[in-house]
């Protein structure tokens, strides 16, 4: 068989063996809605009781703050929207960072239309925020801030913590959103400690099937619903629950959190490693956004200066490796990826970045091989683009 | 022996072995993500298109008409939020009818609340809406008519074709939410003049959390999500692959087997109706006697509590429901029955039964056995049935 080595989990993730048993059982046998009184119904609604626990574990907060959504997007444009509708009378002005996932930009974007001002601050060449300029543009009126834990697309890590603590002493009354969705499982994450009150997640990313997210809502926030309906999920978020998929996520967080118990660091060590052999196979090698020994521990960006992503990542998937150029969402736009831009690369750079990220799932057995497969798939292209 | 008897296929179906077939690939070692460019991204991507191709052709409508949702309260909401943003240049007015799904109903109320306005037709008291009111309902200013096909609680099915007549003709966007009907009534999207249609999977043998929404070609709409590119820059969010796939295949089942399906669903759904007229007294069917789904049995049993009726009969293996799933935790009696005529003691003894294709002669030959039986013993501890018809041997 052709080896296939898949390292494009910032993208989506292999959905574990074990969490598909468990969704094809509740597709099969516990197909209830959870809403019916009868056995069927209450035995959905314990299941996803019991996956609401799973979930709520891994961030350390109480289950009932657990909204179950469709996904990533779902959650953060719930978040946004449902709060800038919520607290209109408040004020009128957000802040949030140029690096953030499209779902959280043209969302901010949406608002503007609406008559909302919106700041975006700039990262610097690591693609991380400063707290100083956060300062600078906090307003009376801003009623919420939303950054993203970890940026998809070159791992750099926002300093959360210090960002909502900050927030908690200074601005008590503004929400604190942050899309956690590449960081859930990977990272971890307090938002009771942290002054985070609204908190994005997406099952795909952590080896659950697609389709199902949730949002975090800290108790006590005030957050208008996105779409309306039967009353679901405390009547925030409206519509037949998505049991196999919510399962599966529950399935899976348990899994990640057996994972983490066991060696934390595993993904980190094996992206350095991985890293450091790269940068001895091929010299000329740039590593964009976080050193590869920060950042988030599954995401390393790379160029190779004189050659394309695309044509690196087509080459690469004839040898069995997938990567991805920039993130998935945007990887079909021609543009250039905005966040490359906000940290200062330059457009030869963007267009050779490559994006290579882990999972559980990968070895170093497996890894050890793609340092010499990216060489040479780097020296064939080179010979067919000499200038 | 312990029966197991499911009569709630309104709230939710289970899902065929075909679609789960279907969908496993998806699930296991086709995980991709339809948006990467490499390999395991387009095996996505054919994949959907697959499932786009099978909706288009049940709805006869065309391949890039589909938009797939995370569920049919989703495509309601994005449906008629979506328009109303949209063309509010053109005009604030909807209408819609008293006895839509919530989906429709707060999305509405929202929407008041917001500076539209609202009107809420009326139905008979077999719950059908007149065409006629649609079209004195339009105004200069009316930007959408949203009228489900068929009714969740008590399976009425709508004149849509009707309507649709009515509202090309005066250039009204029309919304249907045909979370109910699809599967089960033939529908063609250009025939009825229907702008937009909602749809959702488990209802019709398919998995949970997913849908679809119908949006004919030109219709002016705000996306509901707001992020990547997906659904052609309408639908943001990593797409559901495994449950569009299910989606995919399990409307193409519905309707390669409709005809086959409804006869046996009708026959089941008539000799429930008239066995339980036959053996119960003070009872009455809700919903038009003819021009309803296939599968739905709504009778109100008067002096009882729907509820306890519910209960009892889940301890004898039949899961049914009282009015719809979604209200279920709510006391207050179901807005589709008061909205018919009914008194609130009796829309509070309504049964809903909803029948599927794997039900058998021999399980509604049970429940007819069992139900009068259950009736009778609630209505002998029920003061008004006491009050009613005098005295009784067990107070």
């Amino acid at each position: 068989m052709k080896q296939q080595i898949y390292l494009d989990n910032a993208a989506t993730t292999q959905v574990l063996p074990e969490v598909v048993d468990e969704v094809v059982r509740c597709l099969n046998e516990d197909f209830g809605n959870p809403s019916s009184l009868h056995r069927l119904g209450l035995q959905s609604e314990r299941k996803m009781k019991q996956a609401r626990n799973m979930v709520a574990q891994l961030i350390q907060v109480p289950p009932e703050d657990i909204i179950f959504t469709s996904g990533g997007t779902e959650s953060n444009n719930l978040a946004i929207l449902g709060t800038a509708r919520a607290r209109k009378r408040y004020g009128n002005h957000c802040i949030t960072t140029e690096i953030e996932h499209p779902s959280v930009l043209n969302t901010f974007q949406y608002l503007e239309q609406e008559g909302w001002n919106v700041t975006y601050l700039p990262v610097d060449s690591r693609g991380i925020v400063s707290i100083e300029d956060l300062k600078n543009a906090m307003r009376k009126d801003t009623v919420l801030v939303s950054i993203a834990h970890v940026n998809n697309e070159i791992g750099s890590v926002q300093p959360i913590k210090e960002i909502g603590l900050y927030l908690k002493g200074n601005y008590p009354d503004t929400i604190f959103h942050t899309d956690a969705v590449q960081s859930f499982g990977r990272l971890p994450i307090r938002p009771l400690e942290w002054g985070i009150d609204l908190l994005s997640i997406s099952g795909h990313k952590i080896h659950a099937p697609k389709g199902v997210g949730a949002l975090y809502i800290k108790k006590g926030t005030l957050i208008t619903s996105l779409q309306w309906g039967g009353g679901q999920e405390l009547g925030i978020r409206n519509g037949t629950e998505n049991i196999p998929g919510i399962v599966g996520f529950g399935r899976a967080a348990q899994w990640i959190k057996e994972k983490i118990s066991e060696d934390e660091k595993y993904i980190s060590r094996m992206k350095v490693a991985l890293a450091n052999e790269i940068a001895r196979e091929i010299p000329q090698v740039v590593f964009n956004g976080p050193k590869p020994s920060d950042g988030a521990p599954h995401i390393l960006n790379l160029s190779i200066p004189g050659v394309r992503g695309e044509t690196l990542l087509h080459v690469l998937e004839s040898y069995g490796v997938y990567v991805s150029t920039g993130s998935a969402c945007s990887s079909r736009s021609i543009r250039t990826s905005h966040v490359l831009k906000a940290i200062g690369a330059s457009q030869q750079v963007a267009e050779g970045s490559i994006r290579i990220s882990l999972s559980y799932l990968n070895n170093y057995d497996e890894l050890s091989k793609v340092p010499q497969i990216l060489k040479k798939s780097v020296d064939q292209i080179k010979r067919f683009t000499r200038r | 022996m312990k029966r197991n008897i499911y009569l709630d296929h309104a709230a939710t179906t289970y899902m065929k072995k075909e679609v789960l077939e279907a969908m496993m690939p998806y699930l296991t070692q086709n995980y991709g993500n339809p948006s990467s460019v490499h390999s395991f991204g387009r095996e996505a991507r054919k994949a959907i298109d697959k499932a786009r191709e099978q909706t288009a052709k049940a709805l006869k409508a065309r391949f890039d008409e589909i938009f797939f949702t995370g569920g049919g309260t989703e495509s309601d909401n994005w449906a008629i939020k979506g328009v109303a943003l949209a063309n509010q240049n053109k005009g604030k007015h909807i209408i819609t009818s008293a006895i839509e799904h919530h989906a429709v109903l707060y999305t509405c109320e929202f929407l008041e609340k917001n500076g539209f306005e609202v009107t809420y037709l009326p139905v008979d008291s077999y719950g059908m809406v007149d065409p006629q009111d649609v079209e004195k309902a339009i105004r200069p200013d009316t930007i959408l008519v949203s009228i489900m096909f068929a009714n969740n609680e008590i399976g009425t099915i709508q004149p849509i074709k009707e309507i649709g007549a009515i509202t090309k003709e005066k250039g009204v966007y029309f919304h249907t939410d045909a979370v109910q009907a699809v599967g089960h009534v033939d529908i063609d999207v250009n025939d009825m003049n229907i702008d937009l249609l909602s749809l959702s999977a488990h209802k019709f043998y398919g998995p949970k959390g997913v849908g679809a929404l119908y949006v004919r070609k030109g219709t002016k709409i705000t996306p509901l999500l707001h992020g990547g590119a997906q659904e052609r820059n309408r639908r943001a969010g990593t797409e559901n692959i495994p449950g569009i796939i299910g989606l995919g295949k399990a409307i193409e089942l519905a309707y390669e087997n409709m005809e086959e399906n409804n006869k046996h669903l009708i026959r089941l759904r008539d000799k429930l109706i008239n066995g339980i007229m036959d053996r119960i007294d003070d009872v009455r069917l809700n919903g038009h006697p003819t021009l309803r789904l296939p599968g739905n049995v709504n009778m109100s049993f008067e002096y009882i509590e729907g509820e306890s009726l519910l209960l009892s009969l889940d301890l004898k293996g039949i899961a049914a429901s009282s009015g719809s799933a979604c209200t279920s935790g709510s006391l207050d009696p179901s807005h589709v029955l008061l909205a018919i005529g009914l008194s609130h003691e009796i829309a509070h003894g309504s049964l809903r039964m909803t029948l599927g294709d794997e039900n058998t002669d021999e399980e509604i030959d049970y429940v007819l056995e069992v139900l009068p039986q259950i009736v009778q013993r609630l209505r002998e501890m029920s003061p008004l049935f006491i009050q009613e018809k005098g005295g009784c041997q067990y107070v």
